[in-house]
């Protein structure tokens, strides 16, 4: 595979990371909640995708051609079904942890994704560019997130999406916050969070404004528990997800 | 060894896993087929003389994936069905022209078409075995057998006795009614015997059956005349299905074949001209089988896997096929979204989709045959209020025929005729 991180590693270490890999992808394990998201968020992304770049979405391979970056990758949620669709895909993650295991997973379902341990910075730095940067409940954990709205920004190609999700600051969200534990567990890797640094719709759409992004469209990403699954829909006030666009200039 | 690598691994060629393996090719998804015998002796007239009636439902499917163009010249359409009981002149109606919404003839007669078609079921096992053989989506391995089945955290894989290993995010379980995918993944069954065979057989008879099918309830069980087309030396016939006590059964297949046709033509009467055993004889011995759930792991039931009922009302395979549209528009949807195929979303999908309409058929496939194959006095008066009762209340006559159409709420979109 690549990255000389992998050849580095030794066996034992590389089992180590196959059973933590293993419990990410657990469908009933930590990550729960993201797994049972899954559907509809790669709903949204790839509709959003298919119509901003006029894909055929019923193609077998309708992201066949763009470059995509999964910015905060964890063990690959999102890369591997990105990748199925034929995107070429390359997940950063700052925890070298995440990394191995997600290369772990990838190896074994027999897909080609380039998983660096990375920083947006370092990527910037490195003048990465992609068609389009996925980037999922990370931005409420950053330092900045102006700086990391102007980095997302700089690693698109003019005319590039930005997709992101990310919780919303009210009251239910603080409860679902500090009650859902698979949330938690998914934070605690990344280091310390706070509810005062989730950012509402508005001020989202403010901080892609002044980050030069153009077109900025938020959704509520919502649970129904009739249908045992998460929608797409108008309510904000937990989870939402959204996207822009960095234009020409 | 090294084989081509497929999206789904399908253990069963029967009429079921070849059906499902054509709808999943529709989207792209690729598919091995595994069968333990060699399916093309199963086409032979002599190995399965069964006719089954399909639903206009599951023929809007078959249209969609390819199918009907290889099938349409064998197919005898039903136009009406006449549910008779035997010491009643009453009978329940069903014709084509009666179930739109609309009511009798405000749309005129052919524009929903026949209630659905009768097919030999080697014409059908014919179609879908060249159909994927020409199929660049669909690799057929027949006869092999299976040694061994597993699943890890991303494959299911099986071994079969060549020592090739086939591995696919995916399983489906399309091995019939004793499955042994279904054994082995430890997914237990509810099943219960009624201890009735169905006897199967050709007739010809002098006068054209007029695309009507028969149920007639007769003392000692169900005995249903289905139209087919003519045979090539021009003769009309029809099949039968005759549902008797098992030891009626046994002694009825034990018979010469002059009084074994004097049974038959005594059952039939003479409405269509003196009649005539032109075929073998088949008995199935009857019972009902539900799988506790329809999932597990990365292996899906479809078809007499996951479900077996009473042929009373000859919904079996159109059952089959339902489950097959719903599971395809589950994993197309699965494979558009980039999920794997195997994700337990897109099972508890396809099982919540599935449960009620199978329990549902169990329920009223076994409640009609107590009702019908019993000769108590009082049922018989029953059954007889009930005959003319379904024709007076539209609502529940529409039901019946909804079934017989194989059309309810929420079906999938194959069987809508629309594409995935
Ligand atoms: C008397 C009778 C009349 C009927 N009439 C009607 C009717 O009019 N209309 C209707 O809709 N339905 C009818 N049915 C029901 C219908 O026939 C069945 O529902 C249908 O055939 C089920 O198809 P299947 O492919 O699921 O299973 P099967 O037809 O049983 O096929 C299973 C396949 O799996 C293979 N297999 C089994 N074990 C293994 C293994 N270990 N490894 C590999 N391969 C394996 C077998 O060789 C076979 O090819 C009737 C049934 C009966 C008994």
């Amino acid at each position: 595979m690549n990255a000389s991180a992998a050849t580095s590693i030794n066996e034992h270490e590389i089992d180590k990371f196959n059973a933590l890999a293993a419990s990410w992808w657990n469908p009933d394990g930590p990550s729960k909640v993201l797994f049972a998201m899954g559907p509809a968020r790669m709903g949204y992304i790839k509709r959003q995708l298919v119509s901003h770049f006029d894909l055929d979405a019923n193609a077998r391979y309708p992201l066949k051609g763009l470059k995509i970056l999964d910015l905060g990758c964890g063990a690959g949620l999102i890369s591997e079904p990105l990748a199925r669709l034929g995107a070429d895909v390359t997940g950063i993650d700052a925890a070298q942890e995440n990394i191995m295991m997600a290369r772990a997973h990838a190896k074994q379902t027999g897909l080609d994704i380039e998983y660096i341990p990375t920083t947006a910075e370092a990527l910037v730095i490195d003048k990465k560019q992609f068609n389009a940067v996925v980037s999922l409940e990370v931005i409420e954990h950053v330092a900045d997130a102006q700086d990391f709205a102007k980095s997302c920004h700089a690693l698109l190609k003019p005319g590039g999406m930005f997709l992101f999700s990310t919780l919303n600051r009210t009251l239910e969200s603080y409860a679902v916050a500090i009650v859902g534990a698979e949330y938690m567990t998914r934070l605690v890797p990344r280091g310390t969070h706070e509810w005062k640094k989730f950012i509402t719709p508005a001020e989202m759409a403010e901080i892609l404004t002044v980050a030069q992004f153009r077109s900025v469209r938020i959704e509520g990403l919502n649970y129904q528990p009739v249908h045992k699954s998460w929608a797409i829909g108008a309510n904000k006030s937990i989870n939402y997800i959204g996207a822009a666009i960095r234009i020409e200039v | 060894m090294s084989e081509i690598s497929r999206d789904v691994i399908i253990v069963g060629g029967g009429l079921i896993g070849l059906t499902t393996a054509h709808a999943l090719a529709t989207s792209g998804i690729t598919s091995h087929v595994i069968d333990s015998q060699d399916i093309t002796a199963t086409v032979d007239p002599l190995y399965d003389g069964r006719a089954s009636a399909i639903a206009s439902a599951s023929v809007k499917m078959l249209k969609l994936i390819g199918l009907w163009e290889r099938l349409a010249q064998s197919a005898q359409p039903i136009w009406e069905i006449r549910v008779t009981d035997s010491d009643s002149p009453q009978f329940i109606h069903f014709d084509a022209a009666h179930s739109n919404e609309s009511g009798p003839n405000e749309s005129g007669p052919n524009e929903s078409g026949p209630l659905g078609y009768m097919m030999e079921n080697r014409q059908l096992r014919a179609a879908l075995q060249g159909k994927a053989r020409e199929s660049d989506a669909i690799t057929l391995h027949a006869p092999v057998h299976i040694t061994g089945l597993c699943q890890s955290e991303t494959h299911a894989s099986v071994t079969l006795a060549n020592g090739t290993v086939l591995k696919a995010p995916l399983l489906i379980a399309a091995d019939g009614r004793k499955s042994w995918v279904r054994d082995q993944v430890g997914i237990r069954t509810s099943h219960w015997g009624y201890g009735q065979a169905a006897i199967i057989t050709t007739v010809s008879h002098r006068e054209p059956h007029g695309d009507i099918a028969h149920e007639r309830f007769l003392p000692d069980g169900p005995f249903a005349i289905l139209p087919m087309l003519d045979d090539a030396e021009g003769r009309h016939r029809s099949a039968i299905v005759l549902t008797v006590s098992e030891a009626t059964g046994h002694a009825m297949m034990a018979l010469p074949d002059r009084p074994f046709q004097a049974e038959i033509a005594s059952r039939f009467g003479d409405f269509l001209g003196p009649v005539a055993v032109i075929s073998k004889r088949w008995s199935w011995p009857l019972g009902a089988l539900a799988a506790e759930k329809l999932t597990t792991g990365r292996v899906v039931l479809v078809g007499d896997s996951a479900h077996g009922i009473h042929p009373i009302a000859g919904q079996g395979l159109n059952l089959g096929f339902r489950d097959v549209a719903a599971l395809a528009e589950v994993l197309t949807e699965g494979l558009r979204l980039g999920l794997d195929l195997g994700d337990q979303v897109l099972q508890k999908r396809y099982e919540r989709w599935r449960r009620p309409d199978m329990m549902l058929l169990l329920g009223v496939t076994d409640g009609l045959n107590r009702l019908f194959s019993n000769n108590l006095a009082g049922l018989a008066r029953l059954r007889q209020h009930g005959m003319g009762a379904v024709n007076r209340l539209p609502k529940l006559k529409k039901f019946f025929m909804n079934q017989a159409r194989g059309e309810g709420e929420r079906q999938p979109k194959l069987l809508r005729g629309l594409n995935l």
